[in-house]
């Protein structure tokens, strides 16, 4: 097992283009699953290459354990990857597949044998030895590349979108069953996806990454709770966060549809003019449902809801609003990046499946100001991320 | 019914070419098969079957020397020029290097050169330098006007081959040449085997080249030595003699496209990426 470390990585496909990954720096421990997220085209593909050293670094160090890396080949380094497409030796039965890096480190033939039994079990693929990948389904094809990178000690383990394309069902199961091999193995792993909820259950850590620079690097719940920028905020969480336009004034923060209370201490700290609030879709209630006393805490206010999604164990409320024309830009581009709707003027609220809230009705909403997240329009930094107001 | 109609159409479409081209092959196979005075008189099949052809052919040195020389000859040449061609074809694919669109571009109209232009310049060159009449005179402007060939076959078929599996290899902690000898050629078999085909036909067909820089049983090949034939006795006719080296000498091709056809269209890359 081997540390991962990353100094102010940049990687050029040409002199002088714009870089793809623009100085990264990210330290993976020992043992640890980092998750590596963002969009598509943002360069999760290519720093795990950098690290997998398939592709050159342009400027800048990776460091395995305390040893420079930068110019040593895929096998020097010494790690295992598993490709986004897979990259199955179709030649090769499942077997010999599994066994490629054994044959290849001229193992011995019984140790091989036990080994890729071992693995094989493992995985589940003990009925397919003897197949081609020609002859296997999108999942077992993606637990044989597993296999073929897990049969052998390599020094930390890569994977780029293993489970794209799987579908929804077989990729709920298999995400469960990589992170329970992994903490079983208790190996060093860097693990690419474009899929927030993906990286939030599987990684220690989750690194967010947009177009080729690292916005957050923290555990999944710091992540959720305290987002830097507008950008990872929208990313993270499912439905995306509210963002709604906002105004300091006097006490308390004005949004389109309510006035919110906030500590004095953060309000000092709000520049004047316009600012974006953020406010997830699971920290609005109905209000009918909130105890006397959380009313007590938070503030109440109506809106008009136009829609209503049933989920079965939750309901989504849409509310549309009216929003200032230069806001309604920032919040719609952002959209666009983080592959959103159409403009999102408008409200989401998760609700509890109990709710008599119906569509076409004003309904009264509760919301709890400490859970307002405020940003800075122009820079998308996050006023409130440093303060436990919102935790 | 219109499909069983359109079926009974391209059999018998399928029949007619077939027949077509079939129909020398056939002709020079009942010619073989014919006896002394039979030969002239224009019937299609003989009055009396004999393989006494066949026995005058292969107790003639000038023939068994020509099948000698032509089958070393052609595996030489088919050797060498697949061996090349395959390593430089994958260099022309998986290297970034300048004047590559050039290099290709060359190798092509060298192919398309006319043999019959360079034979006269090549005699003399050969004279002075010792390979007249030799099988390297021989097999060296066979691998010159088939590399290029060969190259464009196996590089259009190394484009296919996704570049991951090889990345995988090099993971898997295989060196370049163990990525490239235990993924890239095994995949890149039926094309190898095209190329090899190919090379092996043209080298196996040559006439030019066998007449001109030939002179003796050393190197002479078969295409060659065909025209040198005479029959079992100075008076005879010699045309079914010829007839049966003819059918000697297209057997070895024939029996080499149908041993290797399913090679070569084998698609043997399925399931190598997923979609
Ligand atoms: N070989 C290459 N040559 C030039 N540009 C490249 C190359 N590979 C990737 N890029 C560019 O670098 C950027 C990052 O690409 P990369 O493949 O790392 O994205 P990604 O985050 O893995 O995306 P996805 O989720 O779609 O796989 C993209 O803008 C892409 O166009
Ligand atoms: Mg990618």
């Amino acid at each position: 097992m081997a540390s991962i470390t990353l100094e102010r990585v940049v990687k050029r496909y040409a002199p002088g283009a714009p870089p793809a990954v623009d100085g990264v720096s990210l330290s993976v421990r020992d043992g640890e699953l980092v998750a590596l997220v963002g969009p598509s085209g943002c360069g999760k593909s290519t720093l795990l290459r950098m690290i997998a050293g398939l592709e050159e670094i342009t400027e800048g160090e990776l460091r395995l354990d305390a040893e420079r890396a930068n110019e040593q080949g895929p096998r020097e380094r010494g790690l295992a990857m598993v490709f986004q497409s897979y990259a199955l030796y179709p030649h090769l039965t499942v077997f010999e597949n599994v066994a490629f890096p054994l044959r290849l480190a001229r193992r011995r033939e019984e140790e091989i044998r036990r080994k890729v039994g071992e693995v094989v079990a493992l995985l589940g693929l003990e009925e397919l030895l003897d197949r081609k990948p020609g002859q296997l389904s999108g999942g077992q094809r993606q637990r044989v590349a597993i296999g073929r990178a897990i049969v052998r000690e390599a020094r930390a383990y890569l994977f780029d979108e293993p489970l794209s394309n799987l579908d929804a069902r077989l990729r709920g199961q298999t995400r469960t069953e990589l992170a329970r091999l992994q903490r079983r193995l208790g190996v060093t792993t860097v693990y690419v996806t474009h899929d927030q909820l993906e990286a939030m259950t599987l990684g220690e850590r989750v690194a967010v990454l947009r177009r080729g620079r690292l916005q957050q690097v923290a555990p999944p719940r710091d992540l959720y709770a305290r987002p830097v920028n507008l950008f990872v905020a929208g990313f993270i969480g499912s439905p995306p966060m509210n963002f709604v336009p906002a105004i300091v004034d006097g006490e308390c923060l004005s949004l389109p549809f309510t006035r919110v209370p906030l500590p004095s201490e953060l309000l000092r700290r709000l520049p004047p003019g316009p600012l974006i609030a953020g406010i997830r879709p699971e920290h609005l209630a109905d209000a009918a449902l909130v105890t006397r006393e959380e009313r007590g805490r938070g503030t109440t206010f109506e809106a008009r809801v136009d829609l209503i999604e049933w989920l079965g164990d939750a309901q989504l409320a849409y509310a549309p609003y009216d929003a200032p024309r230069e806001l309604a830009e920032t919040i719609r581009s952002l959209a666009r990046e983080l592959d959103g709707e159409a403009p999102r003027t408008q409200l989401v609220v998760s609700l509890d499946a109990r709710s008599g809230i119906r569509g076409g009705a004003t309904a009264r909403l509760w919301l709890d100001p400490r859970r307002v997240h405020v940003f800075d329009p122009r820079t998308g930094e996050s006023l409130t991320a440093a303060s436990s107001a919102a935790s | 019914m219109r499909r069983g109609g359109r079926g009974a159409g391209w059999t018998v479409g399928a029949v007619l070419a077939v027949g077509w081209a079939l129909l020398p092959v056939a002709w020079i196979l009942s010619l073989s098969l014919k006896a002394g005075d039979d030969v002239q008189n224009r019937r299609f099949l003989p009055t009396a079957w004999t393989l006494e052809s066949y026995r005058v052919v292969f107790r003639s040195a000038l023939f068994t020397s020509a099948l000698r020389n032509s089958i070393g000859v052609s595996l030489i040449a088919t050797t060498i020029s697949v061996a090349l061609a395959t390593l430089a074809a994958y260099a022309i694919v998986r290297l970034e290097f300048r004047g590559k669109r050039l290099v290709l571009g060359m190798a092509l109209s060298v192919a398309m050169f006319p043999v019959i232009s360079i034979v006269g310049p090549l005699f003399d060159v050969w004279r002075s330098v010792g390979l007249y009449d030799t099988w390297p005179g021989l097999v060296i402007p066979f691998l010159s006007f088939t590399l290029p060939l060969s190259i464009w076959v196996l590089a259009a078929f190394l484009r296919q081959l996704p570049w991951e599996l090889e990345e995988a290899a090099l993971m898997d902690g295989a060196t370049r040449w163990q990525a490239f000898r235990r993924v890239v050629v095994p995949l890149a078999a039926p094309g190898v085997f095209t190329a090899a085909i190919l090379t092996f036909l043209f080298a196996w067909n040559d006439f030019v080249f066998g007449i001109s820089l030939t002179s003796t049983d050393r190197a002479r090949t078969v295409p060659a030595a065909l025209a040198f034939f005479t029959g079992a006795s100075e008076f005879q006719h010699p045309a079914a003699a010829i007839a049966a080296a003819a059918v000697v000498a297209t057997v070895p091709v024939v029996l080499l496209v149908l041993l290797f056809q399913r090679r070569i269209v084998a698609g043997l890359t399925s399931g190598a990426v997923k979609g």
